[in-house]
């Protein structure tokens, strides 16, 4: 395998190149699988029926909560891939535990949450606009948790392996997924919550 | 029994458990074979756990033919059930199963693994590399289609077959219109196929993109490369709407959600919406490779270079732009205003107009050349004429006043077959026997190939341009019968005479495969057409490196230029070759995802969550493992290619 010392050690390889760029075209399709989910979503949100409408389900803390968890991972994986860059292994392992622990601690906002809404009548079953609503938060708490689990194996590789190229191209690619969650999220707080929130 | 007598098939009939016994004996004699032949080894060494491009796309190859034997016993069964009025062969739920399978069956299971066939041999060839960027992730596309194609003719026989039609409108489609595991086949094989096209796109577009051979640029690639760089745009673009709206369609039938349901708030338009959104680009999906291989093989065998490059690669862009922007076409009758449909309607007859462009430079490059009538370019002769009358019927269907007469009528019928099999059918035969000596070492025998086409063709007519005049007089589709004073009977006569031809040809072309291996003298030749591009600059067969050294472009026409103005293509010395390992892990890992979907058809949830952690598991065993592939030393290329008598310079 030739190594390009020129450039970072993500993009160092031909192969990692085309990580790089074939992870890239990826979420470009995970931007059409959120968008249809979105278009959806405002299609069926005032398809309440029975059901409760957002603004009597919603609430801003754990919302604000989980907001605050996600956006500030993203930020410390950002260090954790400056720290990589400065090849300064215990660093970036530092960060990117905290990364995947502010994830689990996002995820289990949003699962209490989840359990608050079936406690109020509003499940999965409801009517159309809750089918969705769960459908959409759910497709994007599943990538976390899928996000949990990649980021776990990608640190106990640099732990046993090093920064190599392989293993800093895997982190900078998860980097970028875990990135895009956030943007997704981002998209989720102000038009599901609040946008229903200032419904009434 | 209450446990397995949900695997029974609600409406069986003799031709079914007739079915079931030839499935069990022709797996057993498939399984007796490779034992007693001892290729077991041969299989999962060569095969199996193949990386190889080439390899690939010959399984996919070999997977949409079987899948177009599949879809054309389905499509004989339809015409017997329609050939005289008040027919009794098929009752209505048959005939609703079997208009259903065969519209999956032809467009996701044999159209689409067929362009993915020939655009995983070819394209890695054109354009001078020596696999593609993601060769594991191939092989798991490879297998995820096989899988969801499996899962779905299972249906036929396990639980029965999904009958609210290939496109599955809802609230038919719902568990109280369609209460049997039908449908469930329908949104989970097609959900797992359809991931592994998505990956392939990612996978194709990544390749085009970065590993082109040096000197190639974008507008020096040749149309099928084009062709393959804007399908697999559309394809990153429109399947991950389907995927959402097949897990809609899921979650309604097996979680009780409400999505496309008529109580509790639930819009059974989205679905059709949704579809469609990916639905009409999935057609161009289908159709841009087929332009593209024509746009490969008229050239060779006018001895011309393709007229107008810079319009026919301007006209698939716009094409791959405009195909989702039309996608209303497919319900004008469906409730919207006049003023969304007539907006629908001018984007629809705008998307002509570059296809017009492109019908026009195939007749330019012909103009003057030097025709050679192969059966490769009869396909391509027959196709300008047959796809134009396709066209114009699909420009009559555009507009939305005219097409309340059209909708759901047998027209609306013979203009898609009009346009999918002239233009995808003919462009992937073509291709076949173009590709064929690169593939296998040999030439396809032209005497009964022609007799092949010419059954095909004769046969095409006849059975579709009689569905434009009922379809005008009024007779519907997907109806399983009709009366006798409707006075359809003699033209859906002459319909299944000409599917019967179709059949014909069908059976030719198999026999003529296996006349060739047979007869055809086994000489390797590495460019038996005269062609003109890089795919044809190497050894055949194909060495697993493709090209020994990678070859310099500096032409549109590489290896033209090489053979007819010395521009020197290969340059430089050998140097070792780094080729990625085989593996068995996207075979194993497509597996579960059977069982997961066999799991999620049944409500088998034990089944679903074992098949779930082993997907899991496999990827997880992806991430640790550390494959850094393997080298093939110089010595080891200069032996292979002085066994081919050296590398062409
Ligand atoms: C000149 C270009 C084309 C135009 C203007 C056109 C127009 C249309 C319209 C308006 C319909 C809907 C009619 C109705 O439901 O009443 C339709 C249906 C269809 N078209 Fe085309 N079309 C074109 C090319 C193609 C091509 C190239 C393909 C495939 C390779 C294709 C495949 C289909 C299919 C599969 C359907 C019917 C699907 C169904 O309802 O089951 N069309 N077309
Ligand atoms: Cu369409």
């Amino acid at each position: 395998m030739k190594v390009d010392h020129s450039q970072p050690l993500e993009y160092s390889t031909e192969q990692n190149r085309l990580n790089i760029l074939g992870f890239w075209i990826f979420l470009g399709a995970e931007i059409m699988l959120f968008g249809t989910l979105f278009t959806c979503y405002f299609t069926l949100v005032n398809r309440t029926s029975d059901g409760p409408i957002g603004a009597e389900i919603f609430e801003i803390t754990p919302v604000l909560m989980e907001t605050f968890l996600l956006l500030t991972s993203s930020f410390v994986i950002g260090l954790g891939i400056h720290a990589m860059r400065l090849g300064n292994k215990k660093a970036m392992q530092a960060f990117f535990i905290l990364t995947l622990l502010l994830g689990i601690g996002f995820l289990a906002f949003e699962i209490t949450e989840f359990i608050t809404y079936y406690e109020e009548g509003a499940t999965l079953q409801t009517s159309a606009f809750t089918s969705i609503l769960f459908t959409t938060l759910g497709t994007h708490g599943a990538h976390v948790s899928l996000g949990l689990f990649w980021g776990l194996f990608i640190i106990l590789q640099v732990r046993k392996r090093g920064i190599t190229p392989v293993t800093a191209n895997k982190s900078f690619i998860f980097s970028l997924y875990w990135h895009f969650l956030d943007v997704v999220w981002i998209f989720i707080f102000t038009f599901i919550y609040m946008k229903g929130l200032t419904q009434l | 029994m209450g446990y397995f007598s949900r695997f029974a098939v609600p409406h069986p009939s003799p031709a079914i458990y007739a079915s079931m016994i030839a499935i069990a004996v022709t797996v057993f004699l498939i399984i007796a074979g490779i034992t007693y032949f001892k290729k077991w080894i041969y299989l999962w060494d060569g095969w199996i756990t193949t990386v190889d491009h080439k390899k690939i796309g010959i399984m996919y190859l070999i997977s949409a033919l079987l899948m177009l034997f599949r879809g054309g016993v389905d499509a004989l069964m339809m015409r017997a059930q329609l050939a005289v009025p008040d027919n009794k062969l098929l009752d209505s739920q048959h005939y609703n199963e079997v208009f259903s399978t065969h519209g999956v069956i032809m467009v996701l299971f044999m159209a689409m693994p067929y362009i993915m066939g020939l655009m995983n041999f070819v394209v890695p060839l054109q354009i001078g590399a020596r696999d593609v960027a993601f060769p594991r992730l191939n092989a798991v596309s490879f297998w995820l289609f096989f899988m969801g194609a499996m899962l779905f003719n299972l249906s036929f026989v396990i639980g029965g077959s999904p009958d609210a039609g290939w496109s599955s409108y809802f609230p038919l489609a719902g568990n109280e219109f369609s209460p049997h595991v039908g449908t469930n086949y329908y949104m989970i094989s097609i959900q797992i196929a359809g991931i592994g096209t998505l990956m392939t796109g990612i996978n194709f577009l990544t390749t085009i993109l970065k590993m082109r051979a040096p000197g190639m640029t974008l507008m020096r690639m040749p149309m099928f490369t084009w062709a393959s760089l804007t399908t697999c745009i559309i394809i990153i673009f429109a399947f991950p709407v389907l995927t959402i709206a097949l897990l809609m369609g899921t979650m309604d039938r097996l979680f009780a959600t409400k999505f496309f349901t008529i109580t509790d708030g639930g819009m059974d338009m989205l679905w059709a919406n949704l579809f469609w959104v990916w639905g009409h680009p999935e057609v161009y999906i289908l159709i841009l490779p087929a332009f593209g291989l024509f746009s490969e093989i008229i050239p060779t065998f006018s001895r011309r270079n393709i007229y107008g490059y810079t319009s026919m690669v301007a006209s698939m862009v716009l094409i791959s732009f405009y195909s989702f922007l039309v996608w209303t076409h497919h319900f004008f009758t469906m409730g919207q205003t006049a003023y969304v449909n007539s907006i629908f309607s001018i984007t629809t007859m705008i998307i002509a107009i570059p296809t017009g462009i492109k019908i026009f430079n195939w007749l330019f490059t012909m103009w003057r050349g030097r025709i050679r009538f192969t059966v490769p370019m009869l396909y391509c002769l027959a196709f300008i004429p047959l796809f134009t009358i396709g066209g114009v019927t699909g420009v009559m269907l555009a507009m939305s006043a005219a097409d309340y007469q059209y909708h759901n009528t047998m027209f609306l019928v013979a203009h898609f077959h009009n346009v999918i099999i002239p233009g995808v059918v003919f462009a992937v035969l073509g291709a076949s026997t173009y590709y064929w000596p690169k593939m296998f070492g040999f030439v396809l025998n032209e005497k009964i190939g022609k007799l092949a086409f010419w059954f095909l063709v004769i046969g095409f007519c006849l059975a579709f341009f009689p569905m434009y005049i009922t379809g005008l007089d009024g007779q519907a589709r997907r109806m399983y019968t009709y009366s006798e004073d409707t006075g359809f009977g003699p033209w859906n006569m002459v319909a299944t005479i000409g599917a019967v031809c179709m059949a014909i040809s069908f059976v030719l072309i198999v026999y003529m495969i296996y006349y060739s291996i047979r007869n055809a003298k086994k000489e390797a030749v590495s460019d038996p057409w005269d062609a003109r591009n890089l795919e044809w600059a190497t050894h055949t067969p194909v060495p697993e490196y493709n090209f020994a050294i990678i070859p310099q472009v500096n032409s549109r026409e590489a290896f033209w230029d090489a053979k007819y103005k010395g521009h020197p293509l290969f340059k430089g010395d050998y140097e070792k070759i780094h080729m990625p390992n085989n593996s068995g892990v996207p075979f194993l890992m497509s597996l579960f995802f059977f069982a997961l979907g066999f799991g999620l058809v049944f409500s088998m949830w034990y089944l679903a969550i074992c098949g779930l952690i082993g997907v899991f598991i496999c990827m997880a065993h992806r991430s640790f493992e550390q494959d850094h592939g393997r080298y093939i030393s110089v010595e080891e290329i200069k032996e292979t290619e002085a066994k081919y008598g050296g590398t062409h310079k």
